[in-house]
């Protein structure tokens, strides 16, 4: 274990090949791998059930998170995919009731048919959490924090220790802030999850996935399910996320530096109504980041006073890119109602707050004063 | 258009942009939206990414089928195909099932509900007989893996048409190259791209094509849903060895043939399976849904002694799993792809402890072959 997280992920998948010493680690663009033998094996047979390159990102993600296990995967959602499959058919499993439209869809398109209950429960409400983790049935919860795109904070080390008590499996998605800033396992879930196509290859280039898990029972099972769905990383695409992973604590960092000046800087905008940045002294929940975090991370949304500007301020930005995805170096702006959350109803969406002047930026590492001149001009 | 020029020129292989010759690989997440109100033709690269779309487009077009699917791997395409069913749907699956077919069935979907029923397809009455009216798919492979059985693909469309039944095959051995399911009115195919369709030994890739527009969407939802997508490095590899794959299916199948015959005259092996050989089981259903035998094979020595034997005395074969490159692969099912199966059952399916299956690679005939003898001199001693 290196003494510290920046050293470790400096230094992912260095000297990992011995016969060359390259210091960047081979990508295994292979399938199959000969054997000396029968009953000798290298350790790899095949790619799908484990890659060198992939294997690699994998222990570097288990070890920055103080998992017993990484794993690596398509996307995102192929990730939560794998973690859900701990469940059967007749559970019920309790759920962030904002999260990313993608783990929405997932629950209600994929896993209810299948027979997999969610109960969308607003998880910054510990009152809220406690009762729903009393309804019968319930085997695990899934919890999002900060929320995507209204940044609200679950405390996660109170909800895993309530959870664990009654044997229920705690699952973050921790793609907003990271091992770098929140370690889940450590404040007690069980499960990490994450899009590393997000901050953590950080360049807007991959597509991927990762879990992290706590315990070596459930890194035999989600290993099983890896081989077994086959939803893997490939190789390229895993080299590229641990090419990410060496500055990710610089650009999370120079991102929350940029997204606090802007968030500062749209609290005093006359056509903003509401700011909602994890690192504004007024954003609820952020004593609880305070206590498990170390920081708010690069993510921001806010309302405009009128839905008309909308299509001027998406338009008319130059520097900020109007897209899908965050969390790269490029700042991105979205339009969450029409984007990200287009498969959220849109009853539930005016409930929860995702209006049609709601607005998410990503942060990236140009000049701050780009960024915030770039804005001025759209809004 | 002639076929081998369709593995060439699919429509989406030129970049209409810079008129490059090959797609370019979109080593991108996200796509910029110049205007809210009219999206542009991608947003995010999990829903849709031009290079696996390049990809997507071929193998719908060189299937014959209405969308094309690339996944993380064939049994990401296979699972996401499953994911079509529901709580207490049956599905009756071909009993010589890849080893990893099976284990999702029963080591995942069971949990979900999905029941299996494993059934001799190549005994269309014993496929009729596993029907319930929960059944809601039949899921074949033929040629099957490693024994090479062949199922009659127009009798099960018709059993699964009398029972309104999804039909699902696994082309992965023959590849459309020689063998378009769908055209015999199958539903879904999906491949282990991995092999012939990459055929590089060097990626692993899955793809699932279908016949009609209604189950395209509902996969094509799946699809972006559950993510098990392709990466555009790896779509753009699939992509270049599809070019190739007339080619060298027709030369790994030559010398296969060849490797076949010469393997059934040599006094030191049993019995040999391959589809163009003479007296085939069933060699005249194959010849009558197929325009080719493949380049998979498989071969009787007396035991276990003698396999271990062989598989360390050949010095061009490579002793590995998988199947479908340029290289040839000799593999050893009882302790590799069906090691997971008891013994018992896995020798009443007539997977010996002596059977060896020889996936034929690019390598000339007469090396492959004069590596063999070696082998097999050395073997039988």
């Amino acid at each position: 274990m290196k003494s510290n997280l920046s050293t470790l992920l400096a230094q992912a998948g260095n000297r990992k090949d011995p016969k060359t010493g390259a210091i960047s680690v081979p990508i295994y663009q292979t399938a199959s791998f000969g054997h000396s033998g029968l009953g000798h094996s290298t350790g790899f047979d095949y790619s799908r059930t484990s890659n060198p390159t992939r294997l690699v990102l994998e222990e570097v993600l288990a070890e920055a998170d103080g998992g017993v296990k990484g794993f690596a995967f398509a996307s995102g959602l192929a990730a939560i995919d794998a973690v859900l499959h701990l469940f059967h058919s007749g559970d019920r499993i309790i759920v962030t009731e904002d999260p990313y439209g993608g783990t929405f869809r997932l629950f209600e398109q994929v896993f209810r048919p299948l027979g997999l209950d969610a109960i969308y429960v607003d998880t910054s409400n510990l009152q809220a959490v406690q009762e729903a983790l009393r309804s019968p049935g319930i085997k695990g919860i899934f919890i999002e924090t900060p929320t995507n795109p209204l940044l609200k904070i679950a405390d996660i080390r109170a909800i895993a220790s309530w959870a664990r008590a009654q044997n229920i499996l705690t699952i973050v998605d921790n793609t907003f802030l990271t091992p770098v800033f929140q370690k889940p396992l450590e404040l007690g879930a069980d499960i990490a999850v994450y899009s590393a196509t997000k901050f953590l290859s950080g360049h807007n280039d991959v597509v991927a996935g990762a879990v992290v898990v706590r315990t070596v029972e459930l890194a035999e099972r989600i290993g099983f399910y890896q081989n077994a769905i086959g939803s893997i990383l490939g190789p390229q695409d895993s080299w590229l996320v641990i090419r990410g992973l060496k500055t990710l604590p610089l650009r999370l960092q120079k991102q929350q530096d940029n997204a606090l000046q802007i968030a500062t800087w749209l609290c005093s905008h006359p056509h903003v109504k509401r700011v909602r940045y994890p690192g504004l002294p007024h954003h609820p929940g952020r004593e609880i980041l305070e206590r498990e975090s170390l920081g708010f991370g690069s993510m921001i949304s806010f309302e405009i006073d009128a839905a008309s500007r909308i299509a001027n301020i998406l338009s008319g930005v130059k520097v900020f890119l109007f897209a899908e995805s965050l969390g790269g170096v490029e700042s991105l702006i979205t339009y969450p109602a029409v984007q990200t959350h287009a498969d959220v109803d849109p009853a539930t969406r005016d409930r929860l707050g995702i209006n049609d002047r709601l607005l998410r930026l990503s942060v990236g590492i140009e000049d701050v004063n780009d960024l915030i001149h770039d804005l001025e001009k759209a809004l | 258009m002639n076929y081998s020029t369709k593995l060439i020129h699919s429509g989406k292989d030129r970049d209409p942009y810079t008129g490059a010759s090959s797609i370019p690989i979109y080593q991108t997440s996200t796509f910029a939206q110049p205007d809210p109100e009219h999206p542009g033709p991608y947003d995010y690269a999990r829903s849709g990414n031009p290079t696996r779309e390049a990809l997507e487009h071929s193998m719908a077009l060189l299937e014959g089928g209405t969308h094309g699917f690339a996944f993380s791997s064939g049994m990401a395409a296979t699972s996401s195909v499953l994911l079509l069913f529901k709580p207490g749907d049956h599905l009756v699956v071909g009993q010589d099932i890849y080893g990893g077919t099976y284990r999702v069935l029963t080591g995942l979907f069971k949990q979900w509900k999905l029941s299996v029923t494993f059934a001799d397809s190549t005994d269309p009455e014993s496929i009729r007989k596993a029907i319930t009216p929960a059944t809601r798919a039949l899921f074949v492979e033929t040629p099957t893996n490693p024994l090479l059985h062949i199922t009659d693909l127009r009798a099960m469309v018709k059993i699964a048409r009398e029972h309104t039944l999804l039909t699902i095959i696994d082309n992965t051995f023959m590849t459309p190259y020689l063998q378009r399911p769908l055209e015999l009115g199958f539903d879904i195919v999906v491949h282990s791209a991995t092999k012939f369709l990459g055929g590089h030994s060097d990626l692993i890739a899955g793809v699932a094509v279908t016949r009609e527009e209604t189950a395209g969407h509902h996969l094509r939802a799946i699809q972006n849903a559950f993510g098990a997508i392709l990466g555009p490095q790896d779509s753009w590899l699939v992509q270049r060895g599809i070019k190739t794959l007339g080619i060298r299916m027709e030369a790994q199948q030559k010398t296969a043939g060849t490797l076949a015959t010469w393997l059934s005259e040599h006094p030191s092996v049993g019995a040999v399976h391959y589809p163009g050989l003479k007296n085939h089981p069933g060699r005249a259903i194959h010849e009558s849904q197929s325009s080719g035998s493949g380049a998979v094979l498989s071969f009787e020595l007396g035991g276990k002694p003698e396999v271990l034997r062989l598989l360390k005395q050949t010095q061009l074969t490579l002793p590995a799993v998988s199947l479908g490159g340029v290289e040839s692969i000799l593999s050893y099912p009882a302790m590799m792809s069906h090691a997971a199966m008891p013994r018992p059952e896995r020798l009443a399916r007539g997977i010996t402890d002596g059977l060896v299956r020889l996936s034929v690679g690019l390598e000339a005939a007469d090396d492959l072959i004069a590596d063999l003898d070696s082998a097999l001199k050395v073997t039988s001693e």
